[in-house]
């Protein structure tokens, strides 16, 4: 992946990219605030490289946000950016993505803004189709307020609202997106750079709603959270990269696999075990997001192995393709809006 | 078929005026009766005036007092403003439409029942011990009993119609037999009969032949009086009837027209809201973009990314969904981005009365967001208004980019007049130019504002050379930047609050009706206008001196009112909450105001009005 570092990119472009943008494009004036090793910091990079790369004019690019330590992002774009209220990020990003076909849109927010208080804006802007790049941090704690447990927090945690253990079975984001008929679902984690970059080219490729998972670390408040699976030594064995087409397999010498059992249960096997015809071979464009699901369950804390990449990929028509669809239906049906028309529909009558 | 009578029928009476309500139960059609009534004499050229009232649930038990549904009219010949105080015909369709209206009715009024809904178990089911057609408790009072129900059954005999349908069509049997007491025009009711049913055979030719059988009972029975009610002369024009809701959605759509800008509507389902939404979602070939949001945060929130994004964003609401909405508003006063929120309101608090109408809003759109909030409030004062407070709601808060809240009102929300249309070449021009440029030494400041109207400029995605991140934090002056700094908190509160306060230098002047030189001025804002209108007409009738002005703008208020205020010695506010207009003259003008509320989920009559300035002006 190249990574352009250069910011040499012309920004009163015409909508074609007559001079490669770089990083430094996409960077705002604002110095960055998060704490010195925030997890951020590396996805932010991973966005603006990535960006530069795509080749989109900064100025038809939208960040929208809700509230929260990952909600600041918006400000160290240097792209049109919105920063809303706790929770609504998705719906305000709706209305901007129906307003404008035309613009790329972007949603950034945490675990607690997009599953706690906004977990209903999410599942219905993933419903719809919405062409919305959803990206949620999930460092599986409330950073901003300083410490509470989050929607994604194990049971039993102890925080500071919770002394005693939290008692909050916790929501498996994935399991959820899928459940609300996302059209993408994709995980990533912020050591991987080259796993972000590559999951935001696919979601920005999607047409749709595309939700990506990353596994963010709150070194503040929950430092170490997913040092299981992404600490260097710990990937081959903890980490399942999914690739479609392909069985799905792992370890240091690829020596342990996943099946599906009798029940459509995601199991860890040896691939010595069972053959490796008995594999799942992993197909992101299933129409049943049955598969998917069954992925997404195969761990629910970064305890046990865990799959990443892109769970599901499928098509269905946008949210604003169809809103489209019908206002240009309308015309030819009806023709377009007359008001004066309009308003003496019906009977009226004259007086002299 | 009834045979044509043979005698010439007698020249029906001339009356000036008449006021009818339709009642009956939830599913009796009443509404439906109510609207063909009106629309027949709106055709007609009558002026008039209307008042659906009818309960929250959509079929409450049969034969209940919780379940009767009512719609008032009011039909003249000359210029009213009010559906009337009190009916002087009531049509009663059960035992429970007649308990649950009867104590409005002024003695020597008509009552016009269905006989053969007054068997004993409706009765027993409201608590009449004997039948009050038979015991004379009713004979103060003209009463008709008519058995609706067997003479519609038998309309429809032939018809093929199973009897319980038959027997739904009593509406029209009603409909038909007022149409002929009131000399009403009778093809249009078919047509109307015709095309609404035409996919349903069977019901059409019920509808139809129980209309007719109202009319030739009417004709034949010698029951009652005959009457006609001439053409109101009403200032030259085309009309048509108008409801409130319709209005909103006709005054957004010519606002966004004049603005040069699609609407994005999003909103939630609520009563009385919710018509505005349905009638929005069928103009697409206007470009309007609707969307049903998730909940009511949404709505807002929706509307407020859309803003963001050039167009003109919109959401309507009522009730409790206002309170849903104060984040979204909140935002959209930081954000400075225009922004159209219409509430209907209703009875409160909480789910209070969703069919009702009041008027306790008020306070709420002014004051309910934390922090120092302002934004502008127009306020709708009658059905065909909400047309012109709609377009003047868009374009205050293009203008200044500011949401505006709207406020109507559940009566003037479902009720309807007629409205001349308007003159739509003659509309202002209310379109914004978009930033375009770098507004600041080759840089774009998104918070470098219009000197004259304080509002900042409005760059959209897509722009080159001005992206720019905003949002609730406080933003530094000029930059927009995040910035925490006390003396620049200070100072953006004050701008956004005289940029508000601004909006004083662009409205007109409140002007007076009545009598300039009169002790008492009656101020009333939104739907009250009617029975103040009325009553004081009536107390000036009387030969004595009386003032009304009736305010639009509610925030900020007109730039005259203090004035207007402190030339009356006495000041009467009705309003239908607990003060709330009266608490907020008081407070920016120490004006001596009394209060006169009501809470009954019903508007203020006339007469309840005239009392008070009757009592005002002779103490």
């Amino acid at each position: 992946m190249p990574e352009n570092e250069g910011g040499n990119g012309a920004t009163t472009g015409d909508g074609n990219v007559a001079v490669k943008l770089g990083r430094k494009d996409f960077q705002s004036d604002q110095e960055v605030r998060w704490c010195p090793g925030c997890g951020d910091y590396s996805i932010l990079a991973a966005m603006q490289l990535e960006l530069a790369d795509l080749g989109v004019r900064p100025e038809n690019l939208v960040f929208v946000s809700g509230i929260g330590c990952a909600a600041r992002f918006p400000y160290y774009m240097n792209t049109y950016g919105l920063h809303s209220i706790h929770g609504r990020a998705p719906a305000v990003a709706t209305g901007v993505a129906l307003a404008r076909p035309d613009l790329d849109v972007w949603v950034i927010g945490g675990d607690g803004d997009m599953l706690s208080i906004g977990g209903n804006h999410l599942i219905h802007a993933l419903r719809r189709n919405v062409s919305l790049k959803i990206i949620m941090f999930n460092n599986q704690i409330y950073g901003l307020t300083k410490g509470q447990y989050s929607p994604t927090s194990e049971l039993g945690k102890i925080t500071k609202s919770s002394p005693f253990g939290s008692l909050d079975t916790p929501f498996n984001p994935l399991s959820v997106a899928l459940a609300a008929e996302a059209t993408f679902v994709a995980r990533t984690h912020d050591m991987d750079r080259k796993g972000m970059i590559e999951a935001f080219r696919r979601a920005h490729e999607h047409e749709g709603s595309a939700f990506v998972e990353i596994y963010q670390n709150c070194n503040v408040f929950n430092d170490g959270a997913f040092e299981g699976i992404t600490a260097k030594e710990a990937r081959a064995d903890m980490i399942i990269e999914l690739e479609d087409g392909q069985p799905i397999r792992f370890g240091t010498d690829k020596e342990r696999g996943v099946i599906l059992n009798a029940f459509g249960e995601c199991e860890i096997v040896e691939v010595s075990d069972v053959g490796e015809d008995a594999l799942l071979v992993h197909d992101e464009h299933r129409a049943d997001p049955a598969l998917a699901f069954a992925l997404s369950r195969l761990s629910s804390a970064p305890t046990t192995p865990t799959p990443v990449g892109v769970f599901r990929d499928v098509s269905r028509p946008t949210y604003e393709a169809e809103v489209q669809r019908q206002l240009v239906s309308a015309v030819e049906r009806q023709g377009p809006g007359d008001l004066a028309a309009l308003i003496g529909t019906g009977a009226s009558w004259e007086v002299n | 078929m009834t045979a044509t009578p043979e005698t010439q029928p007698l020249e029906p009476a001339m009356l000036d005026e008449v006021v009818i309500r339709f009642a009956g139960d939830s599913g009796d059609g009443m509404q439906l009766t109510g609207d063909r009534f009106t629309d027949v004499s709106a055709v007609f050229g009558n002026d008039l005036a209307t008042m659906p009232n009818y309960p929250a649930e959509i079929r409450a038990p049969a034969g209940t007092i919780a379940g009767v549904s009512s719609f008032q009219v009011h039909i003249s010949d000359h210029d009213i403003v009010t559906p009337g105080d009190s009916p002087n015909v009531l049509v009663a369709m059960n035992p429970a439409a007649l308990k649950a209206n009867l104590a409005e009715l002024p003695p020597g009024s008509t009552i016009l029942v269905n006989s053969d809904a007054f068997d004993e178990r409706n009765l027993t089911k409201v608590g009449y011990d004997a039948n009050p057609l038979d015991n004379g408790s009713l004979s103060s009072y003209h009463v008709v009993q008519v058995p609706m129900t067997n003479l519609t059954l038998e309309a429809c005999k032939e018809l093929g119609v199973k009897p319980r349908d038959a027997e739904r069509s009593k509406n029209f049997f009603a409909l038909g037999l007022i149409s002929w007491m009131y000399t009403r025009p009778v093809e249009p009711t078919i047509t109307w009969i015709e095309q609404k049913f035409s996919s349903r055979p069977q019901v059409r030719d019920a509808n139809i032949a129980a209309f007719k059988a109202g009319l030739h009972f009417g004709e034949t029975a010698e029951l009652l009086e005959h009457y006609q009610i001439q053409p109101a002369k009403l200032e030259p024009g085309k009309y048509r009837n108008i409801s409130g809701n319709l209005a909103v959605a006709y005054g957004l759509i010519a606002a966004a027209q004049q603005a040069s800008l699609p609407i994005l509507y999003a909103s939630y389902p609520i009563t009385p809201a919710s018509d505005i939404l349905h009638e929005l979602s069928k103009h697409k070939n206007f470009g309007i973009r609707t969307l049903q949001a998730e909940d009511e945060i949404a709505a807002a929130a929706v509307a407020v990314g859309a803003a963001f994004a050039g167009q003109l964003g919109i959401t309507a609401t009522s009730g409790p969904g206002l309170d849903l909405k104060s984040e979204a508003l909140g935002l959209a006063i930081s954000l400075e981005l225009p922004l159209v929120i219409v509430d209907v309101q209703r009875g409160g608090p909480s789910t209070g009365l969703p069919t009702k109408t009041e008027q306790s809003d008020l306070l709420l759109a002014m004051y309910g967001r934390h922090g120092e909030s302002p934004l502008p409030i127009v306020a709708a004062y009658s059905p065909s208004h909400c047309f012109d407070a709609a377009f003047e709601a868009v374009r205050i808060a293009l203008k200044y980019r500011t949401p505006v809240i709207l406020l109507t009102d559940g009566y003037v929300a479902n009720g309807s007049e007629p409205w001349k249309l308007p003159d739509l070449d003659a509309l202002p021009d209310i379109s914004v130019p978009f930033a375009t440029e770098p507004n600041h030494d080759g840089d774009f400041c998104p918070y470098l504002r219009d000197p004259e109207t304080l509002a900042r400029p409005w760059a959209i995605p897509g722009t080159p050379g001005l992206m720019h991140r905003i949002g609730g934090i406080e933003k530094q002056e000029g930059t927009g930047n995040v910035n925490y700094d006390p003396a620049n908190h200070e100072l953006m509160t004050h701008i956004r609050a005289n940029k508000v306060a601004g909006v004083a230098r662009d409205i007109p002047p409140v002007e007076v009706d009545g009598d300039v030189d009169a002790d008492v001025l009656v101020l009333g804002w939104g739907s009250t206008w009617g029975p103040i209108s009325e009553a004081v007409r009536r107390v000036r009738a009387a030969g004595r001196p009386v003032a009304h002005a009736h305010l639009v703008h509610l925030s900020p208020f007109a730039a005259n009112l203090g004035e207007v205020l402190a030339a009356y010695p006495k000041l009467l506010v009705p309003e239908m909450n607990l003060g709330q207009l009266s608490k907020l003259v008081r407070a920016e003008f120490l004006a001596p105001a009394e209060s006169l509320t009501k809470v009954q989920g019903l508007p203020f009559s006339a007469t309840e009005i005239e009392n008070k300035i009757m009592e005002m002006l002779d103490a």
